[in-house]
């Protein structure tokens, strides 16, 4: 690996700490919200955020010629409140606000209240479908804009995702991502028991995307699967992260079914921080 | 929770969702029920049926369309299926579903939509149904209830299962005051009396109902004598009821955990403006979406508390 890039992954290995840091101690003070299907994405968004993938810029959160990050898995909001404090967008201090009155930092993302939040999200399974529009509209407007959606697995079975797709694919949506936090793991259960999904990358290719299937973990893969995507010409693409619900937290990934949005208790909470290697 | 309650002494009992979770188990002695659940049995409650009647239940996913459909053909074929989810997703996601395959052909399928209302607390506006009665009327031939408290969420349930066609049952998810501690005589369509009083009336459902007895104790205090209604079946509107009341009091306030338009209050309007218009004052959400919170704070800032009642029925009077 040359120099260069094995600095910038210890670089964006320090972020992932310091983020699932913030998305530990933002839900435990809260006392609700979603930390484990949070921690399943950070490697995604700091690749994402912190890679030289995404343009974007707090100062001028409406800049037209900015990408698009669309959080489809609005219940996530922990860990795009996380990214979006680490990139400047407000104080990490407002992270304690988290659920409280007042706060812009509501349960689920509010675009009308918060700055670099792209869609008001929540109701699962609306997401690609606006990202789909953000696409439609820089193709229209002949600007490079790209847009990159996070949707959940579990989130998978509703039958607007798969409109989204099927337009997507069928209209060459070349400047459009969808990645999936394939965790494995939904409300109530293992999607595998619920309503399981896989062959996934399959599904994609078979309604015309470009897909492929990485290790969500893998900071390597991850940045060489965002590289690819943007070589990839005349096909949206999907790609399937492979994740861990609760990724960090031994506590969550021991039994993803039954810890889903439910913060650490405020006693496991040192040893959630010890674990993830960045105390409070 | 208070619920902003200081006058009248109500215990806190379990909440309308757990109460019909709970009824539902036991109603599963009848073999034609069945339940379709849309991933969140652990939220609403249904896991009790699931642990009783495991092959009767089915998780469908993430896919509320999907959920409403399956029903309607269980309905078809002689089951009676109840779906349960948010009651948001489940009316908003599956509105067309539900028109086309339950209401239009009048299908016995019971919808059930939990964390109604704004009281949900920190998971925000996006989870907060605060049109869903409104949707859930404007289904012709769509019965649509909701409960004061646990007792009558259970007396709700099982009059529900037991009556032919559709139905929207509406929960909340946290725990509330226990108005009917020996349990209700719930008829559906059938206002209940909570309070005797020939100078104003209170109609409430759902939680308001305990902050109502709330409002009516302070307007005891004054020498002011309310009428509590408990409205618990919004459709179809009880206009006897109504009519009596706004011949013998003075005004009417409705007050519900909705937003401004299509719910209790509309049809209570909409149900006395014909024959016997009365001064009326209105307690809900307003035309507006909520915020996260805790959901005492939350009740408070969209003015659902005893002592918004209190002012609407003050100022009602007052003319
Ligand atoms: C339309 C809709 N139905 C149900 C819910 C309730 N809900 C919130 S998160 C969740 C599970 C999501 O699972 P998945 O998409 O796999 O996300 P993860 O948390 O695993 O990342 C459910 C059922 C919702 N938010 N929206
Ligand atoms: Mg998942």
């Amino acid at each position: 690996m040359p120099q260069a890039r094995a600095e910038e992954r210890d670089k964006l290995e320090e972020l992932t700490r310091r983020i699932r840091r913030d998305i530990v101690v933002a839900t435990t003070a809260a006392g609700s919200g979603h930390p484990s299907s949070s921690l399943s994405m950070v490697e995604l968004c700091t690749s994402l955020f912190f890679g030289g993938v995404l343009r974007y810029d707090p100062a001028n959160p409406q800049d037209p010629d900015r990408d698009r990050f669309i959080l489809s898995k609005g219940h996530a909001a922990p860990g795009l409140y996380s990214v979006l404090a680490e990139a400047g967008y407000f104080p990490t201090e407002n992270l304690q606000t988290l659920r409280k009155i007042g706060s812009p930092l509501e349960g689920h993302p509010n675009m009308n209240r918060l700055p670099g939040v792209e869609a008001s999200t929540g109701s699962l399974g609306q997401g690609l479908s606006i990202g789909v529009g953000h696409a439609l509209a820089a193709r229209l407007d002949g600007r490079d804009s790209r847009v990159y959606v996070i949707v959940g697995d579990g989130e998978s079975g509703e039958g607007q995702l798969w409109e989204a797709v099927m337009y997507a694919g069928n209209h060459g949506l070349d400047n459009l991502t969808c990645i999936v936090d394939h965790n494995g793991y939904q409300q109530t259960g293992a999607v595998a028991d619920i309503q399981p999904l896989d062959p996934l990358t399959q599904k994609y290719e078979a309604f015309g995307w470009a897909a492929r299937e990485i290790d969500g973990h893998s900071l390597d893969e991850v940045t060489d699967a965002f590289d690819w995507v943007r070589g990839i010409e005349g096909r949206p693409q999907a790609i399937i992260a492979r994740t861990v619900k609760g990724k960090g937290v031994s506590l969550l990934e021991a039994d993803p079914g039954n810890w889903h949005g439910k913060p650490i208790p405020p006693e496991e909470e040192a040893k959630a921080l010890e674990e993830i290697g960045a105390p409070a | 929770m208070t619920f902003g309650i200081t006058r009248v002494d109500l215990e806190v009992g379990d909440s309308t969702r757990a109460a019909f979770g709970e009824a539902l188990a036991a109603a599963g002695a009848d073999e034609r029920v069945v339940v379709v659940d849309g991933d969140v049995n652990n939220s609403t409650y249904t896991n009790k049926f699931k642990a009783k009647y495991p092959e009767r239940f089915f998780n469908a996913g993430i896919a509320e369309s999907n959920l409403v459909g399956i029903a309607a053909g269980l309905a078809a074929s002689g089951k009676i299926p109840v779906v349960a989810s948010f009651s948001t997703f489940l009316l908003s996601n599956a509105f067309d579903q539900i028109r086309m395959s339950v209401a239009f052909p009048n299908q016995n399928v019971k919808l059930v939509g939990t964390h109604a209302g704004i009281s949900i607390g920190e998971d925000g506006p996006s989870q907060m149904a605060i049109e869903d009665v409104a949707q859930a009327c404007a289904f012709p031939g769509m019965t649509v209830i909701v409960p004061a408290d646990a007792p009558s969420a259970q007396a709700a349930t099982q009059a529900m299962i037991e009556r032919e066609g559709p139905t929207f049952l509406r929960c909340g998810r946290p725990n509330v005051p226990v108005v009917y501690p020996n349990g209700p005589e719930l008829h559906v369509g059938r206002a209940n009396t909570l309070r005797e009083g020939d100078d104003i009336t209170l109609v409430a459902n759902g939680i308001m109902v305990a902050m109502a007895l709330d409002a009516a104790q302070a307007l005891a205090d004054d020498g002011i004598e309310a009428r509590v209604l408990d409205f618990h079946t919004v459709k179809p509107i009880d206009s006897e009821t109504l009519e009596q009341a706004a011949v013998e009091t003075k005004g009417i306030v409705v007050a519900e955990e909705h937003m401004a338009y299509g719910g209790l209050g509309a049809t209570v309007a909409m149900a006395l403006a014909e024959r016997h218009p009365t001064k009326m004052a209105f307690v809900n959400v307003g035309d507006t979406y909520a915020t996260s919170g805790k959901p005492d704070e939350i009740l408070a800032q969209y003015g659902l508390t005893p002592d918004a009642i209190l002012d609407a029925a003050r100022r009602t009077l007052k003319g």
